[in-house]
């Protein structure tokens, strides 16, 4: 799955990237404008620190299987 | 715009894929390159269907920890056994499907009973998915009902239809990866909400009983757990017939291992399905159980539910994920959600289409045509599928009782193919017509214990081995039985019949096939090893919540 096209890693990394943006954003957007009904443990931000979460790890594989680099780079991948 | 973002990305693969979906190999098949990872998280997210994430926290809600039966003792040999047992024959004969295995083992009849079984279940199946979808999306979107059954369908039909199996199998190892994503919330947070699980125990025996904690203990008698069952159902119902039954037949699960690129990855794939399928309970079974501790409103049955305006216990997930997650977080749980149901209607979809293009459409109506017209076929399928299914979720809509009656259908068609594929790998003596009858034997026995239940409540003494038991314990016994019908009227009307010789059987059965060696791989490569430690990790894990 490697060799030939894009690796379904680097689609799964392109998710996890956007995914993260939106719900970091979202997080930050909730601790300036706290919501009138907050969720149960509002206080530990969980959108902000999953986000950031999902964030990192779809950086990591979009990078690492971005569409271009060969097979010896993405040695080790699955 | 999560969800929004989601729909764009599983297109755009498709779209990506649909230059390499042009032969037959391709667009059914995959092109049989995938590798073990791939071809083992497709697996078992082929699996995770509304069915799965909605039906079985709602389960859980209502029976407690024993739901949990089904993603182990439920599942774990059964996939262990395909990966180490049934693999190589599947593999090494080179069948594009199960159906196809029959054909080359029993004969053209035993194909075309299996085949057309299949795809009658498998469209009902797809249909109801997409219903469970349509209502997530209704209860927690807000969605209207009819919109959301189109614009998921169109989705899938067009995905698949342009990347053919490929195009499913990486768009399930996405939803796989976002239904973890987007679902791990849950136990995390309600966890600390609870204050961990000793917590959550007494909670759940305060609330409800503190039986719903336990896997086993209780199972000594079918008046002692919630589920009325007894541990012969679950070891031998639901761990051997049943489970076998789908994780070793149903072409909807194996069809993805088919498509690894060599046996060691094909034996390799479902033991790596196996250790993921051990920790689905945490997204699972978890969030039911946290519902029963920390919801302040108490679930009720689906037909309660509409009667008093409240929530019914198939709602358990959506109520949890709206707990606990904002906006954000919301958007990529509903997302979890809807990729969940979505591989689950691309895998009876994909299966569906080459069940139909060829074990029916080749063998029986027109077998002389090119690779280039069977490819359009698997197409056109592929649309006719989804649209077959949308009128099985209208239907299912219309007639909510169809819900209750797909265990059942279940049973009948997966208990006996299991008995026949079973045989016709391990025993050489099993004949065309031992398979044919025998198959045919135990789906109508199934269906005759069903029909009799129905008649006759009483009955339910004589299938289930008690009056108590409820529908769960009725479906495992149901299976058993119609299992070892098949396996008898198989055995006997092979020793009646005259033996397939040696040469016809080659690659196909236990003792015949020369099945290569795993010297030359280090031990951590070998399929065997990787088994050894999920079985040890499951047997822990079941003694953990005994």
């Amino acid at each position: 799955m490697h060799d030939r096209g894009i690796s379904i890693w680097f689609f799964i990394g392109l998710s996890l990237l956007v995914n993260g943006i939106l719900i970091t954003g979202a997080g930050i957007w909730e601790i300036f404008r706290p919501p009138a009904n907050p969720v149960v443990l509002y206080r530990l931000h969980a959108s902000l620190w999953w986000g950031i979460l999902l964030f990192g790890f779809g950086l990591r594989s979009s990078i690492r299987f971005a569409p271009g680099r060969n097979a010896e780079e993405r040695k080790g991948a699955l | 715009m999560i969800v929004a973002f989601y729909f764009a990305l599983v297109l755009a693969i498709g779209w990506y894929l649909k230059g390499r979906a042009n032969t037959g190999e391709d667009f059914f098949m995959a092109g049989r390159e995938m590798t073990a990872w791939i071809a083992g998280l497709s697996f078992l997210s082929a699996n995770l269907g509304a069915l799965e994430l909605m039906g079985w926290a709602a389960a859980t809600y209502q029976y407690g920890i024993l739901a949990t039966h089904w993603y182990w003792i439920g599942a774990i040999p059964a996939m262990l056994f395909l990966a180490l047992v049934m693999m190589p024959f599947y593999y090494i004969s080179k069948a594009h499907s199960v159906p196809a295995y029959l054909k080359l083992r029993f004969g053209e009849p035993t194909r075309a009973l299996s085949a057309i079984s299949f795809a009658f279940m498998t469209v009902l199946m797809s249909g109801i998915n997409m219903y469970s979808m349509a209502l997530v999306m209704k209860v927690v979107l807000g969605w209207d009902i009819h919109f959301s059954i189109w614009a998921s369908s169109l989705t899938v039909a067009l995905y698949v239809a342009l990347g053919g199996l490929r195009s499913a199998i990486f768009n399930e190892v996405l939803q796989f990866v976002l239904i973890w994503a987007g679902a791990l919330l849950i136990p995390i947070l309600g966890l600390i909400e609870t204050g961990g699980w000793e917590n959550l125990k007494l909670q759940i025996a305060h609330n409800a009983s503190p039986e719903y904690t336990h896997l086993w203990s209780t199972l000594g008698s079918f008046n002692n757990n919630p589920m009325g069952i007894h541990w012969t159902g679950i070891v031998f119902g639901l761990g051997f017939v049943i489970s076998f039954g789908y994780w070793t037949t149903d072409f909807l699960v194996v069809q993805r291992v088919l498509t690894a690129r060599d046996l060691r990855s094909a034996k390799l794939a479902p033991v790596i399905g196996a250790a993921f399928k051990m920790m689905v309970p945490i997204i699972v079974i978890l969030p039911g159980l946290l519902g029963l501790a920390v919801l302040p409103v108490k679930l009720t049955a689906e037909t309660s539910a509409v009667a008093s305006g409240g929530h019914s216990y198939n709602e358990v997930l959506p109520l949890m994920l709206a707990r606990y997650c904002g906006p954000g977080l919301l958007g990529l749980g509903v997302t979890a959600l809807i990729a969940g149901f979505m591989s689950g209607m691309a895998g009876n979809v994909s299966a569906f289409t080459t069940v139909w293009t060829y074990d029916i459409y080749r063998a029986l109506i027109n077998g002389k045509a090119g690779d280039h017209h069977y490819v359009n076929m698997g197409r056109w399928c592929t649309i006719l599928g989804v649209l077959i299914s949308v009128g099985t979720a209208y239907l299912v809509m219309s007639f909510a009782s169809i819900m209750d009656y797909v265990q059942a259908l279940f049973s009948f068609f997966m208990a006996p193919l299991f008995g026949t594929v079973v045989l016709g790998m391990l025993w050489k003596r099993a004949t065309g017509p031992g398979g044919f009858w025998g198959l045919l034997a135990g789906t109508l026995s199934s269906i005759g214990m069903w029909a009799w239940v129905k008649v006759d409540p009483a009955a339910l003494r004589y299938v289930a081995l008690s009056p108590n038991a409820r529908d769960m314990a009725e479906n495992m016994y149901r299976a058993l039985w119609s299992w070892i019908v098949c396996v008898l009227v198989t055995v006997v009307v092979s020793i009646m019949t005259e033996p397939i010789s040696d040469g016809e059987l080659h690659g196909l059965v236990y003792g015949m096939t020369a099945i290569p060696l795993e010297d030359e791989v280090p031990l951590h490569h070998r399929p065997w090893f990787w088994a050894a430690v999920v079985g040890v990790v499951f047997v822990v894990l079941n003694l953990l919540v005994w």
